[in-house]
């Protein structure tokens, strides 16, 4: 299926052209993934997404990417792109600086068709973290309506709230690469999040959750996850942060 | 492949050191020194063991380290061991939360503060006496 397709409808005089590789993968019906190649002229400011939309619009409307936002909101269009996770509407084909630019759906993630993937245990791993603040009362009952927090209290957490739930942590992580049990990058970050919330009274649940063979201690600090995160969340720091936490080296 | 597989990237993705810069470089030495020291101390007790063959047995053993091949070997180790003792102490501190930064609202190219200029030079430093002492140890063996 490696056949070569050119679309020239977007040439411009300071457009370039390269070689967009697809993976192509219906695992209902082959078995094995094929690459399509198309060629198309690109913008310095054209991202991969829109190349990718390009495709579809004017020759296989077929190949299957999920996305919405287009601007690193939602999370949906994260994919290998030469070799590393990211957002395809975050990555500018310019920035890329190679002419083939291959696309193929997340590691670790079951794909569903092409670029497309399943969300179910990352989804499942966020919620086993418990990403609420847990209490016993609400800021209803309470006497000031709301649970009061210092500026340096939200400075503890708020990096970590940044997450879009785009699953490049755990793409990249080199423990979900063997591991199917594993809670992964992005949930302990989440635990992390809480942990560090001093509206949450959740700590101890929420560190019985990661304290298992398959939790926080399968970390090996390698980082890939903080390297590829989109929005700064540093899952690595949140992880030590809280075992420095469980080990007694911090309070 | 199976519809239901879970498309891990496996070993060989956990292995490849090649894409995310130094730290994963240096995730992937510690686990080959540590399998290599494994290996070593598996062996160094067979080697030992020896000196139940009384001194014959032990000396003839012991020429074998005495050979270029042994030596080359014996070089490997003592790099082994002094990449992964060093890298080993940054990496528990780093468990710790030591050196790993401080959580701050992130900012545009969102570079992750937890991979930083201290844990990279504790990687180069690791890397770097590691060299140092392969080199005085070859210096001290081919020497003789
Ligand atoms: C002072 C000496 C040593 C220190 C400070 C040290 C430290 C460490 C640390 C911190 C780890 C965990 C790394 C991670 O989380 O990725 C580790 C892993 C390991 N160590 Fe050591 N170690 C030392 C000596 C040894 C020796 C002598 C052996 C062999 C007999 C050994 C074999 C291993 C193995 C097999 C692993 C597992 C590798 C992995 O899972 O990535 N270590 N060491
Ligand atoms: S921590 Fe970063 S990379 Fe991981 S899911 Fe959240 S936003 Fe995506």
């Amino acid at each position: 299926m490696a056949q070569s397709y050119e679309i020239d409808e977007k040439k411009s005089l300071t457009s370039k052209v390269v070689t967009l590789r697809i993976a192509r993968f219906n695992p209902e019906k082959d078995s094995d993934t094929k690459f399509m190649e198309f060629i198309v002229n690109v913008e310095k400011w054209t991202t991969v997404l829109e190349a990718i939309l390009d495709v579809k619009q004017h020759f296989d409307h077929s190949v299957a990417v999920r996305y919405s936002c287009r601007q690193a909101t939602c999370g949906s269009c994260g994919m290998v792109i030469n070799g590393k996770p990211r957002l395809a509407c975050f990555t500018k084909v310019s920035e890329l600086q190679s002419e083939v630019v291959t696309v193929e759906p997340m590691h670790n993630f079951p794909i569903i068709r092409d670029l497309t993937v399943r969300f179910d245990r990352l989804f499942n791993t966020h919620h086993k973290v418990k990403p609420y603040l847990i209490r016993d009362d609400s800021e209803i009952t309470s006497n000031t309506k709301e649970f009061l927090q210092s500026p340096e209290e939200l400075e503890q957490f708020i990096q970590f709230s940044n997450c879009i739930k785009c699953g490049l942590c755990n793409s990249a992580c080199p423990t979900m690469a063997t591991d199917s049990s594993f809670v992964g990058p992005q949930a302990l970050a989440q635990a992390y999040r809480y942990v560090a919330d001093s509206r949450d009274k959740g700590k101890d649940t929420r560190l019985k959750i990661i304290d298992e063979s398959h939790g926080i201690w399968r970390c090996h600090f390698a980082g890939s996850c903080s390297q590829v995160c989109p929005k700064g969340v540093d899952p690595a720091m949140g992880i030590q942060l809280l075992r420095g936490y469980m080990l007694g080296f911090r309070s | 492949m199976n519809p239901h597989d879970e498309h891990k990237e496996g070993i060989g993705g956990m292995a490849n050191p090649g894409r995310y810069g130094i730290e994963r470089v240096a995730y992937w030495l510690m686990r080959l020194t540590g399998l290599g020291l494994l290996g070593y101390f598996v062996a160094h007790i067979y080697e030992t063991s020896n000196i139940l063959k009384g001194r014959v047995g032990w000396e003839e053993f012991l020429a074998l380290t005495q050979t270029t091949e042994g030596h080359i070997f014996m070089t490997l180790v003592i790099g082994m061991c002094v990449f992964h003792t060093v890298n080993g102490i940054r990496v528990m501190l780093g468990h710790g939360g030591v050196g790993v930064g401080k959580p701050a609202r992130p900012d545009y190219p969102y570079l992750p503060a937890s991979q930083n200029a201290r844990h990279k030079m504790g990687i180069y430093s690791a890397i770097v006496l590691a060299a140092v002492a392969m080199m005085y140890g070859m210096a001290v063996m081919f020497g003789e």
